[in-house]
C-alpha cells in the first residue's frame, strides 16, 4: 500500500505544471536552503568557541542548553510559516479498499521525512562533534543528540495542531501569537522560567538517558492527536457541515464613485471578505501596521535610517504586496468567464490599482502615531508610501502578467493548510529591498532629504507616467491572455 | 452571423479540429452533437475567443473574433462552473454581469422575474453563496447569466447535463422561444440526441474534430442521427474484434 502511495506523491510532484513552470523559483528556493545550511554548520562548528567566548565563568554546554526553549520557540514560528502540513488528495482514495487509518498514518509518516526536521541536525551534528573533541562523553552527545531530534519532531506535530485550529476556526495567526507569545511572556517577566526547566530537563535527560522516553511519550501523544484530528477529517461532510451560512450582503454603493470600474471594485472587496484566503490576508494587515513596533522602541533600530525606508515600505505596502502578487490568480477561477465578458481589460487592472492604492494610503494614514517615534521617520514612511503608490503598485501588476498559477479559494478546510509558502516571502524581497537598498545607499553617501527625496521623485514619476504605464501592462496581459486562460484551466 | 472559414487546432502536433467551412444564419438554434473528444467545447472556446486557433478566423457578425473584442457586446456563453464567481450569490452575480453589458439592476431584476419557474425557488433569495449550490442549481444560474443583457449569440456547452427532466423541458421551451421569437442565434451542444433535436433547426455531428453531418432537422432527423451513433458504435467493436 505504501509503495502505491509513495508512487503517487512521486507522480503528482513530477508531473504537477506548477513545479515545471517555476524551475527558476525552484533554483532559488535551493540556493537558499543550502544558505541556510551552511549557516547551521558554521554555527554548529563554532558554537562551542563562541560560547565559552561569551560565558567564560560557565559550561558551553550548559549554555546552550539553557537557549533551547528560544531555539523551541523559534522553531516553532518558523514552522507555523513555512511548512504545510503534506497535502494528499484523499479523496478518490475513500472510496477504494484502503484502510483509513493506513492514509492518515501515511500523511502524518511523510511529515516526519519532512526536511524541516532535518534542518537541525546540520547544527547539532557539528556542534556535538565540538563537544566529543572537548572532552564529553559519548554517550552525552549520543543521547542530546537524539533529544534534540525528537523536539524536532515534536514541534513538527505541533505545528500542525496549530495549523489545524488556525485553519478550522478561521483564527489565522491567533493561535500561533498565543503560544509562543504565552511562553515567552511567561518565562520573560519570570513568572515560570521555561528557560531552565528546558535546560535542566535536556541536562538530566543527558545525565540518565531513560529520561528520553518523556519526549518520547510527549511525541507519541501529538501524533495521536494528530491522528484524531485528521481521521476526523477524512470524511466528504466533515468539511461541509459548518459551511451554508446565511450570507449578508451589502450594496456597496460608495464605489459608484470610480464610474465604470464600480463593478469591478465590488467583486474585489466581496472576493477579499469572502474567502477565507483573502479574508486572512486582510486581517494581517494589523500585523503589517505594527511592524514598526518590533523595530522603533528599541534605540539600536531607530538608529539604522535605511530601516525606516525598509518599514515604511512594508507596513504601507503590505496589502499591496500581498494581495497584488496574486493578481490575476484571485480570478482565476472563473478566468474565462471574464475573458468572454464584455469587459475592458484596462479597466479591470484599474480597479485593482485603485484598491492597492487606496490600501496604501490607508495604512500610511493609520501609521501617522509612529511620529511619537520622531518626525523623520513619519517623513520616511510618507516616502515610502509615496514609492509604493508610484512605483510598486505598478511592478507588481506587471509582475501579475506572468502569473500562471491557480488559485482555489473555494478549497474545503480539511487537508487544506494553503497559506503563506516560502515563495510568497521570496517574491516581496525586490519589491522592498530595492527601495530599501537605495535610499541607505543615498542616505549613507549623501545626506537623508536626498535620500527620501529620490523616493519621493521615482514614485512622483511613476504616478505621472500612470497612463502610459498601464496601457504598457494592459498589452503584457492582452499577449498572455491564452496562456493564462490555459494555465488557470488546470489544477496544479 | 457566424461565419467559420478553414479552422483548425492542434495540440503539440495532433489536430483536434478542422472546419473547412460553416456559416450559422442569424436567428438559427445550431446543436453540435458528437462523442467525447469530437472537438465541441474546442470549437466553442475558439468561437470565444479563450483559445488561440492554429489556422483559420471565425467572424462573429463581421468581426474576426481573435482580432477584436467588439463582439463581446452581443455575444454571451455559459460553457461551465467556472464561469461562475463563487463567493457571490445569485443575485450579486447577475447584477455584475448585468453592470458589465449595460443593464441596470431594475432591468435585470425584470429579467430574472421570467425565469421564475426555472429557478423553482432555489436560486433567488435564498442567501447562499454559488459555490454552495448544487452542480444543477449553479448551472441553472449560469444559463440564466447568459441571457442577461439582450445577447444576439448565446453558446451554451451541454445545457441539458446535470437538469432534472422537469428543468431540461423547461429549458428547450426557453431555448426555443429565443431563436423563435426574438431571433437570437442559440449554439448548444450536447450528448443528447432526443435534446437537440427538439430544440435545433440544425444540427451538426462532429467526429474526431471534423463536420461529418450537417443536417435540418425533421421528424426523421433523430432516427437518422441513432442510426450514425449506433453504426460508429458497431464499426468500433468490430475493430476490437
Amino acid at each position: 500500500m505504501i509503495k502505491h502511495f509513495l508512487n503517487l506523491e512521486w507522480k503528482q510532484y513530477f508531473r504537477s505544471s506548477y513545479w515545471q513552470k517555476n524551475l527558476a523559483l525552484n533554483i532559488l528556493l535551493v540556493f537558499f536552503a543550502l544558505y541556510m545550511i551552511g549557516i547551521f554548520v558554521f554555527l554548529g562548528i563554532f558554537l562551542f568557541k563562541i560560547l565559552s567566548k561569551m560565558f567564560p565563568e560557565q559550561d558551553p554546554f550548559v549554555v546552550a542548553n539553557s537557549f533551547i526553549f528560544f531555539w523551541i520557540l523559534g522553531e516553532i514560528g518558523m514552522r507555523f510559516f513555512l511548512q504545510k502540513l503534506p497535502v494528499m488528495s484523499v479523496k478518490p482514495l475513500l472510496t477504494l479498499p484502503i484502510k483509513r487509518s493506513t492514509i492518515v498514518n501515511f500523511v502524518l509518516g511523510k511529515s516526519a521525512l519532512s526536511f524541516f526536521n532535518f534542518f537541525p541536525l546540520f547544527l547539532t551534528i557539528p556542534f556535538g562533534i565540538s563537544l566529543l573533541n572537548n572532552g564529553y562523553s559519548a554517550s552525552v552527545v549520543l543521547t542530546w543528540l537524539a533529544t534534540m531530534f525528537l523536539i524536532s519532531l515534536i514541534a513538527n506535530f505541533l505545528n500542525f495542531i496549530l495549523e489545524a485550529f488556525s485553519a478550522e476556526r478561521e483564527l489565522s495567526f491567533l493561535p500561533l501569537i498565543i503560544l509562543v507569545g504565552g511562553l515567552y511572556a511567561l518565562n520573560y517577566f519570570e513568572i515560570i522560567s521555561f528557560q531552565e526547566i528546558v535546560g535542566n530537563g535536556i541536562l538530566a535527560i543527558t545525565k540518565n538517558p531513560i529520561y528520553l522516553l518523556i519526549p518520547f511519550v510527549v511525541l507519541v501523544a501529538l501524533y495521536t492527536f494528530n491522528y484524531s484530528i485528521l481521521r476526523k477529517k477524512l470524511f466528504l461532510d466533515a468539511s461541509l457541515k459548518t459551511k451554508v451560512k446565511d450570507v449578508n450582503t451589502s450594496d456597496l454603493a460608495w464605489t459608484k464613485r470610480f464610474g465604470d470600474i464600480a463593478p469591478f471594485m465590488q467583486l474585489d472587496l466581496k472576493l477579499i471578505w469572502r474567502n477565507k484566503r483573502t479574508k486572512s490576508m486582510a486581517l494581517l494587515m494589523v500585523i503589517g501596521l505594527l511592524y514598526g513596533l518590533f523595530f522603533y522602541p528599541q534605540p539600536m533600530y531607530r538608529d539604522m535610517e535605511f530601516m525606516w525606508a525598509f518599514i515604511g515600505i512594508f507596513s504601507t505596502g503590505f496589502f499591496l504586496i500581498n494581495f497584488g502578487q496574486f493578481i490575476p490568480a484571485w480570478d482565476s477561477g472563473y478566468y474565462k468567464m471574464l475573458m468572454s465578458q464584455n469587459i475592458k481589460y484596462e479597466q479591470y487592472l484599474r480597479s485593482k490599482f485603485i484598491l492597492m492604492v487606496m490600501s496604501v494610503v490607508i495604512m500610511f494614514v493609520l501609521g501617522i502615531p509612529y511620529l511619537y517615534f520622531g518626525y523623520k521617520i513619519l517623513i520616511a514612511h510618507a516616502a515610502a508610501a509615496v514609492y509604493n503608490i508610484g512605483v510598486n503598485s505598478h511592478v507588481i501588476l506587471w509582475g501579475g502578467s506572468y502569473n500562471r498559477k491557480k488559485i482555489e479559494l473555494d478549497k474545503k478546510a480539511a487537508f487544506n493548510y494553503q497559506g503563506t509558502g516560502a515563495v510568497q516571502w521570496l517574491i516581496g524581497i525586490p519589491l522592498m529591498a530595492l527601495p530599501m537598498a537605495l535610499f541607505g545607499l543615498l542616505n549613507w553617501l549623501i545626506n537623508f532629504e536626498v535620500a527620501i527625496a529620490i523616493l519621493v521623485i521615482m514614485g512622483v514619476i511613476g504616478i505621472l507616467l500612470h497612463k502610459k504605464l498601464m496601457t504598457f501592462i494592459t498589452q503584457k496581459y492582452l499577449d498572455s491572455k491564452y496562456k493564462m486562460i490555459a494555465a488557470f484551466g488546470k489544477d496544479s | 452571423m457566424i461565419y467559420t472559414k478553414d479552422i483548425s487546432k492542434s495540440y503539440s502536433g495532433t489536430q483536434v479540429l478542422k472546419i473547412d467551412e460553416l456559416e450559422i444564419p442569424k436567428g438559427q438554434s445550431f446543436g453540435l452533437v458528437g462523442n467525447n473528444g469530437a472537438g465541441k467545447t474546442t470549437y466553442f472556446s475558439l468561437l470565444l475567443d479563450l483559445i488561440n486557433p492554429s489556422t483559420g478566423t471565425i467572424t462573429n457578425n463581421s468581426v474576426v473574433v481573435s482580432q477584436s473584442e467588439d463582439w463581446k457586446p452581443f455575444t454571451s456563453a455559459f460553457i461551465d462552473e467556472t464561469f461562475l464567481i463563487g463567493y457571490l450569490t445569485p443575485e450579486e452575480y447577475f447584477y455584475f454581469i448585468g453592470d458589465l453589458r449595460g443593464q441596470n439592476k431594475a432591468d435585470v431584476d425584470k429579467l430574472t422575474a421570467k425565469f421564475e419557474d426555472f429557478f423553482n425557488g432555489e436560486i433567488i433569495g435564498k442567501k447562499k453563496y454559488l459555490r454552495d449550490l448544487s452542480k444543477g442549481n449553479q448551472k441553472k444560474a449560469g444559463i440564466v447569466a447568459a441571457l442577461i443583457g439582450n445577447p444576439e449569440v448565446i453558446i451554451l456547452d451541454e445545457p441539458f447535463a446535470n437538469l432534472d427532466p422537469t428543468t431540461q423541458i423547461r429549458l428547450k421551451q426557453i431555448l426555443k422561444d429565443l431563436a423563435e421569437k426574438q431571433g437570437v442565434t442559440v449554439l448548444v451542444s450536447s450528448h443528447d440526441l432526443l435534446h437537440v433535436t427538439d430544440v435545433c433547426e440544425r444540427i451538426v455531428v462532429l467526429e474526431k474534430g471534423e463536420v461529418v453531418k450537417d443536417l435540418e432537422t425533421n421528424p426523421t432527423t433523430l432516427r437518422e442521427l441513432e442510426a450514425h451513433f449506433t453504426k460508429s458504435a458497431v464499426s468500433v467493436s468490430e475493430e476490437e474484434e
